[in-house]
């Protein structure tokens, strides 16, 4: 479904990744570590067809992603490493998407709700979504993407700066994507997490992938 | 003594103002819609070129800011003369018989406040972090559906310009005066009297009670616009 070949990034002469190949097939869970600069939310914003300038090639089912950005956009949403509210309440937040596509407002009402419910944050629905803490903003975000069917979701490092109990709201929202069948990237530090949430990780220092493979594998290949 | 024709103008002022004196309020009343007018169509015209201006990208961009930048400040006296050297009936633009009429005012206040909008426009647009349009992008907006949502989140600044337009234009002197020349006949159809300009004419006259009962009702104005600006910045922009 993902297919990126020879993929680099380059800012001014910095060199953000280099020669990327990865292959992500459709209901696949994978974890993507590496230490803080490796490059690895240069590589998701490329797989969510945020970023197009870079050399290389990455085709999403089969369409070339630098000819067709807007429509890959409609089949991959990706959650920030800094959660980003837009301007206004939690319930306009999470029903930007809906919104756009087009959906019945009773619609949007109900699938809003039944969002926030799941991620325990309904009684927050009217609040202004720039004046909430970090915890409450990233269960805002994660919300607001799961509330689109789409094929894949890109997590960028979804529970850094998180205490327990969002973690484990967050961890669980993304479990539930991964049982529905859907395609999951998720960036982390967190080995543990990698284990619990992901079947394939990659390992990523100074912009290459250093080790890909089964998850267990790779761990106890790192720790050997 | 000295203290006294102040205190006495003050008086008569406030008497003025309380017993609802229908030469004063005609005369706001006019102030508001010449400026209003004149308001509206800088940010019909304004707010369009801010926004495409603020989303784009192109070379000489900041050349064409750092202009409306410039005419942020041109001097009212100035743009008064060049107005009148065009619309006076010898000038270019004299067939559109716009010299000494309230029309003739507003489209030069527009022209006066026309790079406030721009340039306030512009810059709250370009103020929306980068992640904002990321963040519209990657849950499924095309790109005018992205532009909308800038403009949205821009919204508080883009109406805070057209706030401090009204302000400069309602306050002005220059172009009133020399544009509308402070016609006033009672109960005539074409007067341009505004308040500055009545200001200017009654201090002139040494009527200085009505002068001062004017000059605290456009103080008071412009007041009450600034704390309509404050509360949308304290409330909205925070939001
Ligand atoms: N917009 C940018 N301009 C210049 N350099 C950038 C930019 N974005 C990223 N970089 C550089 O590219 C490299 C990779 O950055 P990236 O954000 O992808 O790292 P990361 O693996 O996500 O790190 P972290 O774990 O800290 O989030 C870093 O050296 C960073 O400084
Ligand atoms: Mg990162």
């Amino acid at each position: 479904m993902i297919l990126l070949r020879e993929v680099s990034k380059t800012f001014g002469d910095k060199v953000a990744l280099r020669d990327v190949n990865l292959e992500v097939k459709e209901g696949e869970a994978l974890a993507i570590l590496g230490h803080s600069g490796a490059g690895k939310t240069t590589l998701l914003k490329i797989i969510s067809a945020l970023d197009t300038d870079f050399r290389g090639v990455y085709t999403f089912k089969g369409i070339d992603v630098k000819r067709d950005p807007g429509r890959v956009r409609k089949c991959i949403t990706m959650v920030f490493q800094h959660p980003v509210m837009f301007r206004g309440t939690v319930f306009e937040n999470v029903a930007y998407g809906l919104k756009i596509r087009g959906y019945s407002k009773s619609y949007i009402q109900e699938r809003v709700e039944e969002m926030l419910e799941s991620l325990g944050i309904l009684e927050l629905k009217d609040r202004s979504a720039r004046k909430l803490s970090g915890g409450e903003k990233q269960r805002v975000a994660v919300a607001r993407a799961l509330v689109l069917d789409l094929d894949v979701y890109v997590f960028d490092e979804p529970t850094s700066n998180l205490d327990i109990e969002n973690i484990k709201v967050v961890e669980g929202a993304i479990r539930g994507l991964i049982k529905r069948g859907k395609t999951v990237i998720f960036t982390t530090h967190d080995f543990l997490q990698a284990r619990r949430l992901s079947n394939r990780m990659v390992h990523m220092e100074k912009g290459e992938i250093v080790r890909i493979g089964k998850t267990e594998r790779i761990l106890s290949d790192m720790f050997l | 003594m000295a203290w006294d024709y102040i205190f006495e103008g003050l008086l008569e002022a406030f008497k003025l103002i309380i017993s609802g004196n229908p030469e004063l309020y005609d005369i706001l009343l006019r102030s508001i819609k010449v400026s209003g007018l004149a308001t509206l169509y800088a940010g019909l015209i304004g707010v369009p070129i801010g926004v495409l201006l603020g989303l784009s990208d192109f070379k000489g961009k900041e050349f064409v800011k750092s202009i409306f930048n410039g005419l942020m400040g041109i001097p009212t006296v100035v743009l008064g003369l060049i107005l009148y050297l065009f619309l006076a009936p010898a000038g270019p633009l004299g067939f559109l018989n716009l010299l000494y009429t309230t029309t003739g005012i507003s489209l030069g206040q527009m022209i006066l406040i026309l790079p406030i909008v721009v340039s306030v426009t512009v810059n709250s647009i370009e103020s929306i972090e980068e992640d904002i349009r990321y963040l519209a992008l990657t849950l499924g907006a095309d790109e005018s559906q992205m532009m909308l949502k800038i403009i949205e989140e821009a919204s508080p600044g883009i109406l805070l310009s057209l706030i401090m337009a009204f302000n400069r234009a309602i306050a002005e002197l220059g172009v009133a005066l020399m544009v509308g020349g402070n016609i006033f006949i009672k109960g005539g159809e074409m007067n341009t009297r505004v308040l500055t300009t009545a200001i200017q004419m009654y201090v002139t006259r040494g009527e200085i009670s009505m002068a001062i009962a004017l000059g605290i009702i456009l103080l008071s104005l412009v007041y009450l616009v600034s704390m309509i600006v404050n509360y949308i910045q304290r409330r909205w922009v925070e939001a």
